[in-house]
């Protein structure tokens, strides 16, 4: 009975042992969930490899990391957390890089709310702007910066509420919960236009620019589908993916 | 200690509306419970099972289901606009919705238990003695099913300052409205700052210890209950 149930665990045990070294665990920053899902479907056509994808915000996917999470690739939404994490030796080194520039933009789910120039902050047409916890979340960052240079900060505070990522303020937003919020690109732009709603691309120099860096994480060394991956992120199909959701590159 | 000004805010809320939210489930979950222990109609299942859903329901469930219903689209929100309140995610009031349907099962099923165990006797004596329907609820059941009360008020309120999931999906993280302790130490937790999560979350565990033994203490009522 021990002997079948051994023989049994090992049949089990044995075939996945395989796969697992040619599946690739990334962790990926909330903001890019669509544009890695296709980018994960076309490497898993071109390479034959497997990709397991987790989504959140970068300061929960951090806190994962550096307690253990079996992630093997990190795509985080800022340039800090990577070089934090470069720092404290859990990536491969020389392993960095920015594998693409957010933009962040107001939207609404009306189609009629938001103008090009954001000038429906400073009306009253709304009770409820959803940003992502600024604490946590690069884009929550980027969007109390862009209300700080408009000088709005303070009078946007009472009306603000947060996700816990750029995913849960997308959805206050999408839901009609908020009348609109600071969203990824991203989440509302498909093949270079608004997917629908209305959305103010907020211009660049309103915030420090959102680059979003990429690092092997060192548990990944001998896992050729990590660097396969990474190879893959900067070629010219994933590119062409990245530059499609609105991302400069 | 390093607990901040937000600490103490969130902790007040917390207590705040685990306090309104019991009290609103005594005196609604109190005559459904009578209806529950005392009916025969063939709706006393699919109410009772109705009621008891949030026990086995992820939290997540009833907070997209509350978002979606309680937003500009949604029935209750189509009802709260027309009446000039607003929509309620994002509110104080609505966290209060949201833990009734939350805490529910906590605070009937203790009740209900209690009124069974009393069984007809009692008040069929009443009513030999002249004691009309709202005397023998009064003066009979209710005092007899006095542990059962108290139980559903200790679950209910502890049940409720334990509610994390649904206070996430329509909270919105809004400092005094609705951040309350289990988010605020998600928040910690997020930013990396342990030693404040700690010292609240060690205060939620010494708490709801605290809350079982005193259960535990006074007999099997809570167990009995609770099972």
């Amino acid at each position: 009975m021990r002997h079948t149930l051994k023989t049994l665990l090992l049949c089990l045990l044995l075939p996945s042992a395989q796969v697992l070294a040619e599946e690739v665990q990334v962790a990926v920053a909330a903001n890019f969930t669509a544009p890695m899902q296709v980018i994960a479907a076309a490497f898993e056509q071109d390479t034959g490899h497997q990709v397991k994808a987790s989504f959140g915000s970068t300061g929960q996917l951090y806190a994962q990391i550096t307690h253990g999470a079996p992630f093997d690739v990190f795509l985080a939404a800022d340039d800090s957390t990577p070089a934090k994490l470069e720092s404290e030796g859990a990536t491969l080194g020389g392993s960095r890089f920015t594998y693409a520039t957010g933009a962040l933009a107001l939207w609404s789910a009306q189609p009629d709310l938001v103008d090009h120039s954001g000038a429906v902050l400073r009306s009253d047409r709304f009770q409820h702007l959803a940003i992502a916890n600024p604490k946590t979340a690069p884009y929550g960052m980027a969007a109390t910066q862009v209300m700080a240079a408009q000088g709005l900060l303070e009078q946007l505070t009472p009306r603000l509420v947060e996700g816990q990522s750029i995913g849960q303020a997308y959805q206050f937003v999408a839901s009609g919960n908020a009348e609109l919020g600071f969203v990824a690109l991203s989440q509302v732009y498909r093949d270079g236009q608004l997917s629908n709603g209305s959305a103010w691309l907020v211009p660049a120099e309103l915030h420090d620019p959102i680059h979003q860096d990429a690092v092997i994480l060192s548990k990944a060394a001998a896992n050729p589908a990590a660097t396969a991956l990474v190879d893959y992120l900067r070629g010219e199909r994933a590119a062409k993916i990245i530059r499609s959701f609105g991302y400069q590159l | 200690m390093p607990l901040t000004s937000a600490d103490f805010a969130a902790i007040w809320l917390t207590l705040q509306l685990a306090s309104i939210t019991t009290a609103l489930l005594l005196l609604l979950g109190t005559p459904l419970a009578w209806w529950l222990a005392r009916t025969r109609s063939w709706l006393k299942a699919p109410i009772g099972a109705l009621v008891a859903l949030p026990l086995v329901l992820p939290p997540t469930v009833i907070g997209f289901y509350l978002l979606v219903a309680m937003g500009p689209q949604g029935p209750v929100g189509a009802l709260t606009q027309s009446l000039g309140l607003g929509t309620l995610p994002f509110t104080f009031t609505g966290l209060v919705i949201g833990s009734l349907f939350y805490s529910l099962p906590f605070v009937v099923q203790p009740i209900q238990n209690a009124f069974e165990a009393i069984g007809t006797r009692p008040l069929e004596v009443a009513a030999t003695l002249r004691a009309g329907p709202l005397d023998r609820f009064f003066h009979v059941a209710l005092p007899l099913a006095r542990p059962g009360l108290v139980t559903a008020s200790v679950l209910g309120f502890a049940h409720t300052i334990g509610e994390f999931g649904v206070v996430l999906m329509i909270g919105g993280n809004i400092p005094d409205q609705t951040r309350v302790v289990s988010v605020q130490i998600f928040n910690h937790v997020e930013a990396m700052e342990y030693a404040q999560a700690h010292w609240l979350a060690a205060g939620m565990l010494v708490f709801s210890f605290a809350i079982l033994l005193t259960l535990q203490r006074r007999g099997r009522v809570g167990a009995r209950a609770i099972s």
